[in-house]
């Protein structure tokens, strides 16, 4: 398993477009992928649960990757979110 | 009959009014014996609506452009949710209920759960979920396209429009929104804005009115019922003057802020947020000469991050694609409060720790915001305006710790241009040392609401002082031919940014007094263009 943490730049937070395209990066892969905030994670493949963590600006958090080219979807991810969010 | 609400957008609409039925009441629960043929039912349904979803992207990104179009896709994206496919799936098995209850109650968790979040934004998503489950259940009830089938423009009334049903619309046949819920966030006040309708949110009225005579009034937030035929006369004439208004200030757009006998200057926009943007282009203002950086103090929690107001600087230099933008360092104190900065109470908040002076008595946040600007300098055409200064001392000291902040920047290697530095003429202080300060600076702008406020010691939130206020006090005059003529004489450039500055009674007299641009607000770019145009200074 791969895992990195990110903080939110983003003045809005995780928001539904940025949600929508996170999630969209994730379902890419076949392995599995959560999106965590204070220790509770959630399916980021699943928009609804991305968006209901309810990332504000300033909060981090945290990604797991686990399976087959787990680290290039990492970087990939980590790389979504320093672009976007 | 009258009842008021909040205005979204202003102007007038006169119609009939349509109110929309609620699609959500007619789904009932009913027993089902096969839960798999129920599940395709709900799949079948959920694949359609999901095709429906990718038309009205389509439609949207054409209409309103990909920030409001994305949100459809997101709504494929929740289609596809596994909670909500599973949750659906699940009541169909277990309780053994036909998909369409299925479908609203699983939407109304949801929806609940982001109902319940501390947040506005979140909080408004809470419809989008809602969104998607009236979108299927209409397909499984057979009910195609909803019911919205007028041939004749109207005023469309609901509790709130979901973001699909305000794209399914045809625009032509839509003269007003009046929601009884919805935020100033919610997509129907968005939409509203984009397509530059009046439009009303929060209003309190009965489902009876369907169908009869009504008139949006978006100036004053009112919506009237069967108006008798003085108001709807009245009201008639108020339409006509601002239809034509608008028709004819269309024209005015791409000319140039030229007056007959050939003198030019710069029109600008006054901005207070990153969104105004498309406002200052739509209407054609030459760059932004007031960016008021305040909003990034004021709707956060804490004081915003050097990389927040970087992103929002660069958006605003980068949309503005070369345009002057000129932002105005952090004005806050007097009416403008934030708790984080703990300002306490103060006697005299108009005369108190504002501005400039909490700037340099704490350093740390202004340099915060000044390495923010400069590094934005480097996608952009920024300048830098410092407000509430009464003299020459402050300047050096504000160019003290521009001249740290530049050396820091340069040891981090960040790029950033050479960035025109100005300051706001609104203390009567500055205007007796402008001759001083104008060797310091290379511009500057006037803010003729604080400065006539100061010279004439009148309190602008006091009404019992209204008889005693004059805008147009030659005081004030006098003192911003003498603004202009100080500036001048040491090689900078003169602005006004206040209200007076798009006072059109008094645009000849500024460009006799030799001022070189106004910036004004983005809905008085044309008129003050129009007032220009047809003024002969010789």
């Amino acid at each position: 398993m791969t895992e990195f943490n990110y903080t939110i730049k983003d003045p809005a937070g995780i928001h539904a477009r940025p949600a929508g395209l996170f999630v969209k990066e994730a379902a890419a892969f076949d392995g599995t992928v959560t999106i965590g905030k204070n220790g509770k994670d959630v399916d980021a493949k699943r928009i609804l649960g991305v968006m209901s963590l309810g990332v504000k600006s300033g909060e981090q958090i945290t990604v797991k990757v686990d399976g087959a080219g787990e680290k290039e979807v990492a970087d990939k991810l980590k790389a979504f979110l320093e672009a976007n969010l | 009959m009258i009842v008021t609400g909040k205005s979204v957008f202003g102007g007038i609409a006169i119609g009939k009014l349509h109110v929309l039925a609620k699609s959500d009441e007619k789904v009932k629960r009913l027993s089902i014996s096969d839960a798999e043929a129920e599940k395709k039912r709900f799949n079948d349904a959920r694949e359609k609506s999901k095709d429906q979803l990718k038309v009205l992207f389509e439609k949207a990104l054409k209409e309103v452009g990909e920030d409001n179009a994305q949100i459809f896709e997101v709504h494929q994206l929740m289609l596809d949710d596994l909670d909500y496919v599973e949750s659906v799936e699940n009541m169909i098995t277990e309780e053994a209920v036909n998909a369409e209850y299925a479908v609203a109650v699983t939407g109304d968790n949801f929806a609940e759960i982001f109902a319940s979040m501390d947040d506005d934004y979140m909080k408004a998503r809470s419809a989008d979920v809602k969104d998607i489950s009236n979108r299927v259940i209409s397909i499984l009830s057979g009910n195609g396209e909803g019911e919205f089938t007028e041939d004749e423009p109207v005023i469309l009334m609901a509790d709130d429009l979901a973001p699909s049903e305000t794209v399914q619309l045809e625009r032509s046949l839509i003269l007003s929104f009046v929601t009884r819920f919805g935020s100033s966030n919610s997509h129907t006040a968005i939409l509203a804005r984009t397509m530059n309708i009046p439009s009303l949110i929060g209003v309190d009225f009965s489902e009876d009115c369907n169908g009869k005579m009504g008139i949006v009034d978006g100036y004053e937030g009112k919506l009237i019922i069967d108006p008798d035929e003085e108001t709807l006369d009245d009201y008639i004439k108020k339409k006509k003057a601002d239809d034509e208004k608008a028709a004819l200030l269309q024209k005015f757009k791409g000319l140039d802020n030229v007056t007959k006998d050939g003198r030019r200057i710069n029109l600008y926009a006054n901005i207070g947020n990153v969104g105004d943007v498309a406002n200052v282009l739509k209407n054609d203002a030459g760059g932004i000469g007031l960016f008021r950086s305040e909003f990034l103090y004021l709707e956060s929690d804490d004081y915003p991050t050097e990389e927040e107001q970087f992103r929002a600087y660069k958006k605003v230099a980068q949309n503005m694609n070369g345009k002057k933008v000129i932002i105005r360092t952090l004005d806050i104190g007097d009416d403008k409060q934030a708790d984080y900065f703990d300002l306490g109470k103060e006697e005299n908040p108009a005369l108190g720790f504002r501005a400039i002076r909490i700037c340099l008595e704490k350093p740390e946040i202004f340099k915060t915001q000044l390495r923010a600007i400069y590094r934005a300098s480097h996608y952009g055409n920024i300048s830098v305006m410092f407000p509430m200064i009464t003299s020459v001392k402050e300047v050096k000291k504000i160019k003290e710790i521009l001249g740290e902040v530049k050396a820091e920047l340069d040891r981090e290697s960040f790029p950033y241009k050479d960035v025109e530095i100005g300051i706001m003429i609104e203390t009567p202080a500055a205007v007796m040392v402008s001759d001083e300060l104008a060797k310091e600076v290379q511009f500057f702008s006037v803010g003729t609401n604080d400065l006539t406020q100061y010279t004439l010691a009148i309190d602008r939130q006091n009404p019992k002082l209204d008889a005693f206020y004059d805008p147009h006090h030659p005081a004030v005059l006098k003192m911003l031919k003498m603004v202009a003529d100080n500036g001048h004489a040491a090689g900078c450039w003169v602005g006004i940014c206040g209200e007076l500055g798009a006072d059109t009674t008094l645009t000849e007299e500024f460009l006799r007094m030799g001022y070189d641009e106004l910036s004004v607000s983005p809905s008085m770019i044309l008129p003050v263009r129009a007032a220009i145009r047809n003024i002969k200074l010789k």
